[in-house]
């Protein structure tokens, strides 16, 4: 047994712990379909899914059952090989992402000194999604829902970044723990990089594009856009997709503004999951909230509030929090 | 480190000569962002972590985008195929293609020949240095690339100023 040491029980641990990270993921996120409908008909004043199990909760596994036995439908029109890439895009960028997210001081999947970067990159990457789904269809609609996909994140992926560089600059790492350590012993981000938080929440909603940044999906105007053509379990790969995104923004924004594992006033630093995971969930309804309360604005507004408002705001609130950092030193 | 660079690196090779070859556009772009990822995964192999990240940041997901979108507006079909098929043929690509060849045992011979290789060390890159350096040493050539950078955006405004004059 001498090769069963002390690394590999290690390895064998941590690779565990990733398990357990990315199942966690996958289920709430698939979990939150059932949960968005709920409180969408909570505050719509209607009962929403209540047949399946108790308070309706066991309709995601209907909801599986019935896109598994779906045709696994694919155009004859449409590029094959594309065609069937973008869901796997879709699904697994965003999850991926989820490795630098540190959720307590002992779990986490990745500990990577660019984990901002990393993040940035698997959004970046995430477009591609909608992007070929759109083309590969051969559809219209799919074609203009992936156009205006494309157009929305690349101006709102611009000001993500910058957003997001008040933090670093003050923490001075772009390593996700540095930043939840930096923020035990000072302020939590929230107090003096709101314009950060206000403009990379924006942002957030639209890389994943949520409602209100729905225009790639806008069902009144596109007839559901980039994933017209989908069916069954490619369909719901989407669908998984976008969950996992609410999640993830979610989570970032806990991680970055609001502290990570740690309770307000340092109160209870003995569940520190349990402050991660209260926190994150206010985030997600938070996204629901908006989803039931916003109408949608029209495709050049939204262009333009994000060139003309947010663009300009991260660019102020980095050269403050510049000028401030140097004349703390 | 030095088989992940290689690996990436002939990765890297493959992916763009199927870039050149391949008739569909939007498939060729695909093998460019894939090339493009594993131009990354170099860096990464090489201890450049932050170089690495920013290339799948701004080249394989902001410019490819831009070049997809492009593609896509364009709707190519069958036609353009049997032109790139045309193109394709061996008697337009041998003669450049057999130049190359010897350009490449050329470079072959010159890197083998030199002695002193260093191995990669394993040693990272930060982002801190990176910054040190390009703010340090190099300021010269960030301060050029940022006027041209300014030229193409005043271009660029004034390009989409005519057209939205002509619109309205």
């Amino acid at each position: 047994m001498s090769w069963f040491s002390q690394e590999v029980i290690d390895v064998l641990v941590q690779i565990g712990k990733s398990i357990v990270i990315l199942l966690a993921v996958v289920v709430s996120g698939a979990l939150l379909s059932w949960v968005e409908r709920r409180m969408l008909a909570l505050w719509q004043d209607r009962y929403g899914p209540n047949r399946v199990g108790p308070f309706g909760a066991f309709q995601l596994g209907a909801d599986m059952l019935k896109m598994f036995f779906k045709e696994d439908w694919t155009p004859p029109f449409a590029d094959r090989m594309i065609f069937t890439l973008a869901p796997v895009i879709a699904m697994s960028a965003l999850l991926i992402a989820f490795a630098v997210i540190p959720i307590t001081p002992t779990w986490g999947v990745a500990d990577l000194n660019i984990g901002l970067l990393f993040f940035f990159a698997m959004a970046g990457l995430t477009v591609y999604a909608v992007l070929f789904a759109g083309w590969s269809s051969n559809n219209k609609f799919a074609l203009l829902g992936s156009l205006r996909a494309s157009a929305q994140t690349l101006s709102y992926e611009v000001f993500m970044g910058l957003s997001l560089m008040g933090v670093v600059a003050q923490a001075g790492s772009f390593n996700l723990r540095d930043i939840v350590h930096y923020q035990m012993e000072n302020l939590w981000f929230i107090i003096p990089q709101i314009l950060g938080f206000l403009t990379f929440f924006i942002a957030g909603v639209a890389v994943t594009h949520r409602h209100p940044f729905d225009q790639p999906e806008a069902e009144q105007e596109l007839a559901d856009g980039y994933h017209i053509e989908y069916a069954g379990m490619k369909w719901g790969m989407f669908f998984v997709g976008e969950y996992i995104g609410i999640v993830l923004v979610s989570a970032l924004l806990v991680t970055l503004f609001f502290g990570g594992w740690q309770g307000p006033f340092g109160l209870l630093p003995q569940i520190p999951f349990i402050w991660f995971a209260l926190k994150t969930a206010f985030f997600i309804m938070i996204f629901i909230l908006l989803r039931a309360s916003l109408p949608r604005p029209r495709y050049d507004q939204m262009m333009a509030f994000g060139w003309k408002v947010c663009l300009p705001l991260t660019l102020a609130n980095l050269l403050v929090t510049g000028a401030l950092v140097l004349a703390a030193r | 480190m030095e088989f992940a660079f290689y690996f990436a690196a002939g990765v890297a090779v493959l992916a763009t000569l199927r870039v050149v070859t391949h008739t569909n556009p939007v498939h060729a772009l695909l093998y460019l962002i894939i090339s493009l990822l594993a131009v990354a995964m170099c860096f990464f192999a090489l201890g450049a972590p932050f170089a690495g990240v920013l290339e799948i940041i701004v080249y394989a997901g902001a410019i490819m985008v831009l070049f997809v979108f492009v593609v896509m507006m364009l709707n190519l079909g069958t036609s353009v195929s049997n032109q790139e098929h045309q193109w394709l043929r061996p008697g337009t690509w041998i003669g450049p293609a057999l130049l190359a060849l010897l350009l490449l045992g050329e470079l072959l011979y010159v890197l083998l020949s030199t002695t002193g290789n260093t191995l990669i060390t394993g040693d990272t890159v930060d982002a801190k240095t990176v910054g040190i350096s390009l703010y340090g040493p190099y300021l010269l050539a960030v301060e050029l690339a940022s006027m041209l950078l300014l030229a193409a955006l005043v271009a660029a405004f004034h390009l989409g100023r005519l057209e939205a004059k002509e619109l309205s």
